[in-house]
C-alpha cells in the first residue's frame, strides 16, 4: 500500500515507514535513547530528502520523548529545575542551528553536511559503545565487579561560578557549563533532527557528574521542548515538515518503544549494548560510502535562487 | 490513463468561422493573414492526489487559412503547456578530499517548472532553428539565461544540457511529436502529457502556428492547475500557515506520547 507524502513529494509504502518506526521505537525502547539518530539516516536511505527527514525526525522525536518523560516524571527521576537551565541553551542553539541550517540549504551543501555529522556522530558513538560493551562482557566473563564510575572528586567545571542548587539531583553546579551543554545539543537537534539523547546523557554523566538516575528523564524533559521547538522553526522556516510521514513514525515507535522496554528488561545489556554500537556503526559506514563512491549524475537540479 | 477533456466551444466556433469566410471570401484574399485560435471549457484543472499523469487535450483552430496549402500540409501548429516560472539553480559535484561535494552552480532565470509540448512534426521540420530559439519553443530551444556574473562561460553548455536531461529525466520535460493532429480542414486537436509531478499553479498553455516554415501566429491561453484532496491540502497548510502547521505538527505528536503512556500505563 502506498501513501503519498505531501511534504517530500513522493510516494512510498506505509509498512516499510511503520516498520522503520517501530524497529527504531523498539529499540529506542529497549536502549533508552530517542532514536532520532537513527530515523534520520534511515529516512535518507529511503530516498526522503535530507530536508525533510531532519525536520521531520525532530517531530518524531517530540512523541517519543514526551512518552519517555512521563515514565521519569512518574517515577521521579525527572529534575525539572535542571531541565529547564539546559533549555535555556537549547533554544539558543536550536535557533541558531536552523539559521545554520537554511543557509546550508542555500548554499547547495545541507546534505553533506548533514551525511558528514551523522558519519562522524555514528561513528564516534558506535565504536564508544562497542568498546565499552566489549569491556563489560570481558569483565563479566572474569566474574570481576563492574567498576562504578562516578566518584565524588570535581573536576574543572566545578569551578566555575554562577552555582545553583539542584535539590532533586542533589548537585551543586554552575549554571554555564549545562547551558553550554544544552546549547550545542540544540544545534544539533536543529541541523541533523536529533534529540541528542545520545550526547547529552553521557556528557551529563562523565562531565557534569550529575547522578545517573536523574539523567535520562532530565534530558527526556528538555528534549520535548527543543525538538518542539525546531520543528515549529522548520516548519515556519524551511516548510520542511511531513506531517503524514511524522505521524505514521509516531504511531509505529510508541507502539515498538512499550515492546523494546519489555524485551530489554529480559535481556543481558551487554551483547544489547554491542548490538546496538554495531548497528550504529552499519549505519554511519553506509552514509559514509555514499559520500565517496561516484554518484550516478554529478549534476542536481533545486528550484530558487 | 484518464483523459482531460478540455472541451470548448470548438464546434460552434468552428461553424461559424467557416460561415463567416463563406460570407466574406474576400476578406481572406484582401489581409491573407491566417489566424488561430484555442480554447477550453474551463480555465481550471483538478488535480486528485491519486494523478499518475494524464494527456490534456486542447482543441483549435486555423482561421483564414488557405485550403490548398492546408490540404497539403504546409500549416503547422505547435502547442506548449508551461508551468509556473521560477529561479532554478543546477549544481555539479566534484571530488574534494575524496567526498563528492557540490562545487559549482548556476542559476537560470524564471525557467518554466513544467513543459509539455505538442506539434504536428518533429520541430527541425515545422520550422528553422534560429525561429524556435527566436519565440523559444521546445527544450532544445527555450532561454536558458544563467543570472548573476558568470565566472566560467566554458561550464555554460554542460550546465543548460544538465537542465535539460535533469528536467526530461524527471518527467517534468516532456515533447510529443505527432501530438498535433488536424481532425478537419481547419480544426485541430493537441494531446500534451501532463507529468505525474506536475506543479501547482497557473499555466500558460501555448499555440504558434507556422506555414511553410514561417511563424504566422501565436495565442495564449492561462490554465490553473490546482491540486485537490487531502495530501495536497496538508501541503497548502504547510507553505500558507507554516507557523499554525508546525504548531499542529508539534500537538499531534504530544497527543501520541501523551496517549501512548496513557494506554501502555503499566508501572
Amino acid at each position: 500500500m502506498t501513501i503519498y507524502l505531501p511534504i517530500a513529494e513522493l510516494s512510498v509504502n506505509i509498512f516499510i515507514i511503520l516498520g522503520m518506526g517501530a524497529a527504531v521505537g523498539f529499540l529506542s525502547g529497549m536502549f533508552g535513547v530517542g532514536g532520532g539518530f537513527l530515523i534520520t539516516p534511515l529516512l535518507i536511505f529511503y530516498n526522503i530528502p535530507p530536508v525533510v527527514a531532519v525536520a521531520t525526525g525532530a517531530n518524531q522525536v517530540v512523541a517519543s520523548s514526551v512518552s519517555g518523560a512521563i515514565t521519569h516524571f512518574r517515577r521521579g527521576t525527572l529534575d525539572v529545575k535542571l531541565g529547564l537551565v539546559l533549555l535555556v541553551g537549547g533554544l539558543a542553539g536550536a535557533s541558531i542551528g536552523v539559521f545554520i541550517f537554511s543557509w546550508l540549504r542555500r548554499q547547495g551543501q545541507l546534505d553533506l553536511v548533514i551525511s558528514l555529522l551523522y558519519v562522524v556522530f555514528l561513528g564516534t558513538v558506535g565504536i564508544l559503545m562497542l568498546m565499552e560493551s566489549l569491556n563489560a562482557m570481558r569483565r563479566a566473563a572474569r566474574n570481576q565487579p563492574a567498576s562504578l564510575k562516578r566518584p565524588g572528586q570535581h573536576n574543572w567545571v566545578h569551578r566555575l561560578p554562577f552555582k545553583m542548587r539542584f535539590k532533586k539531583s542533589k548537585i551543586y553546579l554552575s549554571v554555564l557549563p549545562i547551558i553550554a551543554l544544552g546549547f550545542a545539543i540544540g544545534i544539533l537537534t536543529s541541523v541533523m533532527g536529533v534529540g541528542g539523547g545520545f550526547i547529552m546523557v553521557p556528557a551529563m554523566i562523565y562531565l557534569l557528574r550529575i547522578p545517573t538516575n536523574v539523567v535520562v528523564g532530565t534530558s527526556l524533559f528538555q528534549i520535548i521542548f527543543t525538538t518542539a521547538y525546531t520543528t515549529i522553526v522548520q516548519a515556519a522556516t524551511n516548510y520542511s515538515v511531513d506531517i503524514v510521514l511524522a505521524f505514521i513514525l509516531m504511531i509505529a515507535g510508541v507502539i515498538g518503544a512499550q515492546y523494546g522496554v519489555r524485551v530489554g528488561q529480559k535481556l543481558r545489556g551487554e551483547q544489547l549494548r554491542a548490538l546496538l554500537g554495531l548497528l550504529v556503526l552499519a549505519v554511519g559506514l553506509r552514509l559514509a560510502v555514499e559520500l565517496v563512491v561516484t554518484p550516478d549524475d554529478l549534476y542536481s537540479i533545486a528550484i530558487g535562487g | 490513463m484518464r483523459r482531460l477533456l478540455l472541451t470548448s466551444a470548438t464546434l460552434a466556433a468552428l461553424l461559424a468561422g467557416g460561415e463567416s469566410r463563406a460570407q466574406v471570401p474576400l476578406a481572406t484574399d484582401m489581409t491573407g493573414k491566417e489566424g488561430l485560435d484555442i480554447g477550453t471549457s474551463t480555465s481550471e484543472i483538478a488535480i486528485t492526489s491519486d494523478f499518475r499523469g494524464a494527456d490534456l487535450t486542447i482543441f483549435g483552430a486555423v482561421t483564414n487559412s488557405d485550403t490548398l496549402l492546408l490540404a497539403i500540409g504546409q500549416y503547422d501548429v505547435v502547442v506548449t503547456l508551461e508551468g509556473p516560472r521560477d529561479d532554478t539553480t543546477v549544481r555539479r559535484k566534484d571530488r574534494l578530499f575524496g567526498i563528492w561535494v557540490n562545487r559549482t552552480a548556476m542559476t537560470f532565470e524564471r525557467m518554466p517548472t513544467s513543459y509539455s509540448l505538442a506539434s504536428t512534426r518533429a520541430l527541425s521540420e515545422v520550422t528553422k532553428p534560429q525561429t524556435l530559439t527566436q519565440l523559444g519553443i521546445g527544450t532544445d530551444h527555450m532561454a536558458l539565461t544563467p543570472t548573476g556574473y558568470l565566472s566560467n562561460a566554458a561550464n555554460l553548455k554542460d550546465f543548460r544540457e544538465a537542465f535539460r536531461r535533469l528536467k526530461q529525466t524527471g518527467g517534468l520535460y516532456q515533447g510529443q511529436e505527432a501530438g498535433v493532429r488536424f481532425v478537419s480542414s481547419s480544426l485541430f486537436k493537441a494531446t500534451l502529457r501532463l507529468p505525474a509531478n506536475i506543479p501547482d499553479g497557473v499555466h500558460i498553455a501555448h499555440a504558434y502556428l507556422f506555414k511553410t516554415g514561417e511563424f504566422i501566429a501565436e495565442r495564449e491561453l492561462p490554465l490553473r492547475v490546482i491540486k485537490t484532496g487531502l495530501e495536497d491540502s496538508i501541503s497548502r497548510a504547510a507553505h500558507e500557515s507554516p507557523l499554525t502547521y508546525g504548531m499542529f505538527s508539534v500537538l499531534l505528536a504530544l497527543i501520541t506520547g501523551w496517549g501512548a503512556s496513557l494506554i501502555f500505563r503499566r508501572d
